[in-house]
Order: structure tokens, then sequence, then C-alpha cells
């Protein structure tokens, strides 16, 4: 199982976001309190963006 | 040459159960694996092109995945699937064209060129009658229409719709079902795993919260799927099928970036899609 290594804030409501030590660039994350879709920009250092609106081409 | 060498490429905007699993498997057959995000990719017509040789597309829109799948063949790149599979399987008329010109069991369909003509067309082809988008997945926009009434009053919504694609109507066929459908996952030719995902509404998509359940892979369905994924040129695919009241199997759809949470889930370890596309993807690259 992957270890929570380290935490980083919400961008929106400033919750902690554990952040697990397989976690990769481009991975969504949810932010447990506000619910917000948050997009890996980066790992090292982490760094979270806000991630995009599903567009209408989406899919499989 | 050695899988160790290889340098591979995985083309997404977006890291889900999917890409997590093929990029952890393909690490463990020892490959380089490089993460394409398309938002940030531009390619020369021609090349020179620096990055990896093998790529495979897993990118979540299907346009920016078709035009980065042609760009990067252009610049001779091999791209799984090809930018040819992308494009039929991500337009629901080509799809069906194709199935047909090659007799490969699909329900009827009808392309109509307006909305106006989709009505005279409905009308001949009787209700209730599904109305697609060419271009969609997970079941959005996807409406059925159970008469005359209903039918002109979703296609006039269409009709007010500014894109021009919106305009053209595809038709087809209600098949009579039960609640589910059956996902194949065809990967190098081979049938890996089959679901049914059985939902209480209409539209079996996972997406749209239906459940999938392991499905006994016969060699009719197996061989249906893969007969389906070849006429389409997709290595990789899941193709979704139904089946008649009378018990023949009939394809609707062959996906080119498939997701296979709810396959692999129930299956356990019994299967690894994750890694047969991970060998695919190898064997590919020392091609």
């Amino acid at each position: 199982m992957p270890n929570t290594l380290v935490a980083t804030e919400c961008l929106e409501c400033d919750a902690v976001i554990p952040w697990e030590s397989d976690t990769r660039v481009g991975e969504i994350v949810e932010c447990p309190e506000c619910r917000i879709e948050l997009e890996v920009e980066s790992v090292d250092p982490p760094q979270l963006i806000v991630a995009p609106e599903v567009e209408e081409d989406w899919g499989e | 040459m050695s899988s160790a060498a290889l340098r591979l490429g995985v083309l997404a905007s977006r890291v889900r159960f999917e890409e997590k699993a093929v990029l952890e498997a393909l690490e463990r057959r020892g490959a380089v694996c490089e993460q394409i995000d398309p938002r940030a990719l531009s390619v020369r017509a021609g090349g020179p092109w620096a990055g990896p040789r093998t790529v495979l597309n897993r990118e979540i829109g299907h346009y920016r995945a078709l035009y980065a799948a042609g760009a990067l063949e252009s610049a001779g790149v091999t791209v799984l699937n090809s930018a040819a599979a992308t494009s039929l399987c991500g337009d629901k008329w080509q799809t069906s064209a194709a199935l047909v010109a090659q007799g490969v069991p699909t329900p009827e369909t009808v392309l109509a060129l307006t909305p106006e003509a989709a009505l005279e067309a409905l009308e001949q082809f009787g209700y209730p009658a599904v109305l697609k988008p060419l271009v969609g997945s997970w079941g959005r926009l996807v409406t059925r229409v159970t008469d005359a009434a209903m039918a002109a009053a979703v296609l006039e919504h269409l009709a007010a719709l500014p894109s021009p694609q919106s305009h053209i109507v595809y038709v087809q066929r209600e098949v009579p079902k039960p609640d589910r459908d059956i996902r194949v996952l065809v990967v190098g030719g081979r049938a890996v795993g089959a679901t049914y995902r059985r939902s209480d509404q209409w539209r079996t998509n996972v997406a749209r919260g239906a459940v999938s359940e392991r499905c006994p892979l016969d060699a009719d369905l197996a061989g249906l799927a893969v007969r389906a994924a070849e006429t389409l040129g997709a290595l990789i695919a899941g193709v979704d099928l139904l089946q008649e009241p009378d018990g023949r199997l009939t394809v609707l759809e062959v996906n080119d970036r498939v997701e296979f949470r709810g396959l692999q889930q129930s299956h356990g370890t019994d299967i690894d899609v994750a890694d047969s596309i991970a060998a695919l993807l190898t064997k590919e690259a020392q091609a």
C-alpha cells in the first residue's frame, strides 16, 4: 500500500490533502472537505491546480 | 533488444486508474516511460521528434487524442491505437459503416443529414429508436425516443445547437435488452476478459453508475469482439455488445481508449489488463 508522505492544502478551502508516495503528475485528487477536484501539477515539490471541467468530447 | 532499453510514451492529460496501472506495468517490465501531456504538446509535420518512438494513446479528449495520434504518426512515431483506429472508433457513424461493410452484426442505423430528415427517417424506421451524438462517450446525450412528438422536440433542440455536427443525426434501432450490456476487452487480437454492465437505467455506462460483473467469455463472444476490433483497426479495444431477444450478439460500439477499472476489479487477480497492454506496447516497440 502506498504511504502518505506529505500533505498539501486545498486551493479552495485550505483543508489538508493527503499525498501518497505513488502519486503521479496528472492524477486527480478530491478535497476531503469541499470535494473540489484538484489536478497534480507537480510531485516534487507537491503542487496542485484546480482540475479542468469535463469537456464534451471526453470519454473512452 | 532488451525491454530494459525501451523508451515508451503514454499520452494522457489525466492520469486515472487505467493510466496509472499501465505506467506501473510498463515500469515493472523495465521500460523507461515518458508521460506526455497533450496540453503541452506540439509536433512538426514530418518530424523531427525527439520523444519516444512508440506511444500509447490514453488521452481522454477525443479530438486531442485523434490529432495527437495523427501528428505523432506524421513524425514517424508508432501510436497505439493508430490515428485511423481512433478516427473510426471515435465517430459512431464511421464505426457503424465499417462494421456493416465487413458484415459484423450491429443494430440497424440511419444517418440523417438534418434534423428534419431525421424526423422523416424515424417515420420509416419506427419507434422506439435511439439518437446519439456522432462523437461522445459515457452515454452523454444519448436519447431514447418513443414517439414522433418526443422525437420532434428532441430534434428541435438539436437544430438549435451551434455546432454543424450536432445537426447530423445518428439514429439507431433500439435493441430490447435486459438490464445489462456486455463489454469485452481485446488486446492485440485476443479477448482478455468480459463483463456484464448492469444498470437500472436504460443506458448501461459505468460512468452512469452501472455495475460490472464478470461475464463468461465463450468462443462466440470472444470471436465477435476480436472481429469488431480488427474491423476498426484497434489493437486495444473495449467492444460493447448486446444480446438480441433471440440470443444473437450485436456490436454497439468499439472504444479505442478503453476504461477497464470495472472489468479488472470483477476479475481480481485472474487477469491483468494493464500488463496485457504493457506487453503489447513493449512488443510493438521491439518490432
